[in-house]
């Protein structure tokens, strides 16, 4: 190989790394900075340090924010009352356990939130079983079950903020459920009662989920060779036994993917909440991290708190990302 | 196959496969059903108790028509295409590019490289969205469209990378290893050989980002707060349509459905090429 080979690399390179460098990746550097610190989002000073009213008319200069050291206080601020509020959490738990219930107890709205956010990881990735069970139930190859499948799997394409809306019209106390609704006493309906709100909102994610997962799987059942489903009913196996021991192995592909996008989803969680209750009803009874931060940033004006969360957030979710990168490579390096 | 085939089932479990398939995709549908019979109702019967499975009496366009006349909100739909098409161009073409160093090369540091554009993809909007911000307003393009089409265009940029590096790596290398020996250039072999053969990487990926970046909710919220005809149409949904009509369910559930539209049908025309890109690596392993 010549020289040109050598640099040929990085110049088809070049142009989207710098772009993504700049984008995606500088930004969250400068998130880890902004997050040690006070501001308002709104005071600046020129990059040379002087005050924008020393201005002259009509000059201009770089702004830069005008920003206070305060070091890991937002963290701290952040976690103040995690300890307490888990004590209270844990103390209404053995309250229901033991069989003398007490009232759910006061908790911070950053308590909220964390714990909404822990809902979401442990329930949303419930889309990943349905979602297996549609594509057992699909997978049949006549034309009319193929249009079928399309059926099934166009929600997917909808907007979140769209699947919001739908899903808000059809939690409507006085919508479709209105009948079970009566019948269950729950007279304010799903996403309209501080304890139930959550759960509402995450079965309306399911609703994007499950197809996402059903279409990964039938991907993955299409992948089957034949022959190995047929060398195992030959040797007795058949219904749930073969299903376990030959088809769900063979899925694990399918089953990592469905896995490692979900968990990301579930911590994604923004337009749902954000368009079905705003982090409401009450203070935070919804709220995730993820939107969250964006109030107390643009609302709130409280940017190196925001800036705090979205770190936490992002630490949280680096878990997900790294056994994902690592597990790609691996793949990559046994083809 | 698994399950059996059903041409080898009993007639009788046949014809109760075939009912209970349109039992459960009637039910799965139906969110989508109730909304869309709203569309066709009037505020009137939505507000006297007409919700739910009822049908419209009067049947009525006027959900519709209440939203489509809106300027703002039909700016805002508009303007989606204009926002949209160029992250399309801008993410693919990069990302082709840079697919194509990553698996025909042998470099110091491709790994990592790689890595970041699959890591980067997965980041919480959140921990961009202050920095993000920040450079919009320098360089004076803040609720405008194109601070929108400046990020995503970025942000897609990743998953294009992950997507075409792992489709590029399939094509038989002595292809260009051929061309190379003839001495074409590069460039020549990007251009001649590696794009006619990528074609069907571009179908999928382009309606995959259109879909994406159709479907954006947070950061027109974030970069064009202010701007009908600077935001994508979920913001203009939930911003003008909610902010104006939140007692007429009939104009929200209309104006939902035209969000939702572009996307569906893309989808239905486009399934084979969308799913393809969905489910790529997720059969391999």
């Amino acid at each position: 190989m010549g020289n040109v080979n050598r640099f040929a690399p990085w110049l088809f390179l070049f142009p989207a790394l710098v772009y993504f460098f700049l984008l995606v990746i500088y930004p969250i550097f400068g998130s880890f900075w902004i997050s040690f610190h006070d501001w308002n989002g709104t005071t600046f000073q020129c990059s040379d340090g002087r005050s924008l009213l020393e201005l002259e008319e009509d000059e201009s200069c770089r702004r830069v924010p005008v920003m206070t050291w305060v070091g890991l206080d937002n963290y701290e601020r952040f976690f103040e009352k995690t300890p307490r509020d888990f004590e209270r959490v844990k103390n209404y738990w053995i309250g229901i356990f033991t069989g003398e219930p007490v009232r759910w107890p006061r908790i911070s709205v950053e308590s909220k939130v964390l714990l909404n956010n822990i809902k979401w990881l442990v329930l949303f990735p419930a889309a990943i079983p349905i979602g297996l069970a549609f594509a057992l139930f699909l997978n049949q190859s006549p034309a009319w079950v193929r249009i079928t499948k399309s059926m099934f799997f166009f929600p997917f394409v909808l907007s979140p903020a769209v699947i919001a809306f739908v899903f808000q019209y059809f939690y409507d106390p006085a919508g479709p459920l209105k009948e079970i609704y009566s019948a269950l006493g729950w007279s304010s309906g799903l996403i309209g009662d501080q304890h139930k709100a959550t759960y509402g909102i995450i079965a309306a994610g399911w609703y994007p989920q499950i197809a996402y997962c059903m279409i990964i799987y039938l991907a993955g059942l299409t992948a089957i060779e034949p022959e190995q489903i047929e060398a195992a009913r030959l040797d007795g196996a058949k219904g749930w036994k073969l299903l376990r021991r030959v088809i769900l192995p063979q899925l694990w592909p399918a089953t990592f993917i469905a896995l490692v996008v979900t968990m990301i989803g579930a911590l994604r969680s923004f337009d749902l909440v954000q368009v079905m209750t705003g982090g409401g009803p009450g203070r935070g009874s919804t709220d995730v991290l993820a939107r969250y931060m964006y109030h107390k940033t643009i609302f709130d004006q409280d940017y190196g708190y925001g800036a705090a969360i979205a770190v936490i957030l992002f630490a949280i979710m680096l878990v997900f990302i790294a056994v994902f990168i690592q597990q790609m490579i691996r793949r990559d390096e046994e083809a | 196959m698994f399950p059996r085939p059903i041409e080898t089932w009993k007639p009788s479990t046949r014809t109760l496969y075939i009912v209970s398939v349109f039992v459960v995709l009637i039910g799965w549908l139906l969110p989508l059903i109730i909304i869309s019979l709203a569309s066709f109702m009037t505020a009137d019967q939505l507000n006297a108790g007409g919700r739910g499975f009822n049908m419209p009496s009067p049947f009525s366009v006027d959900g519709w028509r209440i939203a489509f006349q809106n300027d703002d909100f039909r700016g805002s739909f508009i303007n989606s295409f204009f926002i949209v098409l160029p992250v399309v161009a801008i993410s693919v073409g990069l990302a082709t590019m840079a697919g194509f160093a990553l698996s025909k090369y042998r470099f110091r540091g491709q790994l990592i490289i790689f890595a970041i554009f699959i890591g980067g993809n997965f980041v919480p909007f959140q921990i961009l969205m202050v920095p993000v911000l920040r450079l919009t307003q320098d360089l004076g393009i803040y609720d405008t469209k194109w601070a929108l089409i400046f990020f995503h265009g970025a942000f897609q940029t990743g998953f294009c990378v992950f997507f075409m590096r792992n489709f590029i790596a399939q094509l038989p290398s002595e292809l260009l290893e051929a061309a190379r020996v003839e001495g074409a250039s590069e460039w020549k072999i990007f251009t001649r050989i590696v794009l006619p053969l990528v074609k069907p990487a571009i179908a999928a990926l382009s309606v995959l980002i259109f879909t994406f970046v159709w479907n954006d909710f947070f950061w027109s919220l974030v970069l064009t707060p202010a701007s009908p005809d600077g935001m994508l149409a979920p913001a203009g949904l939930s911003n003008i349509i909610r902010g104006r009509y939140y007692n007429a369910w009939n104009v929200m559930a209309a104006g939902s459905l035209l969000v939702a539209l572009p996307p569906v049908i893309m989808f239905f025309l486009l399934q084979k090429q969308f799913i393809a890109g969905l489910t790529l690596g997720a059969n391999k392993g």
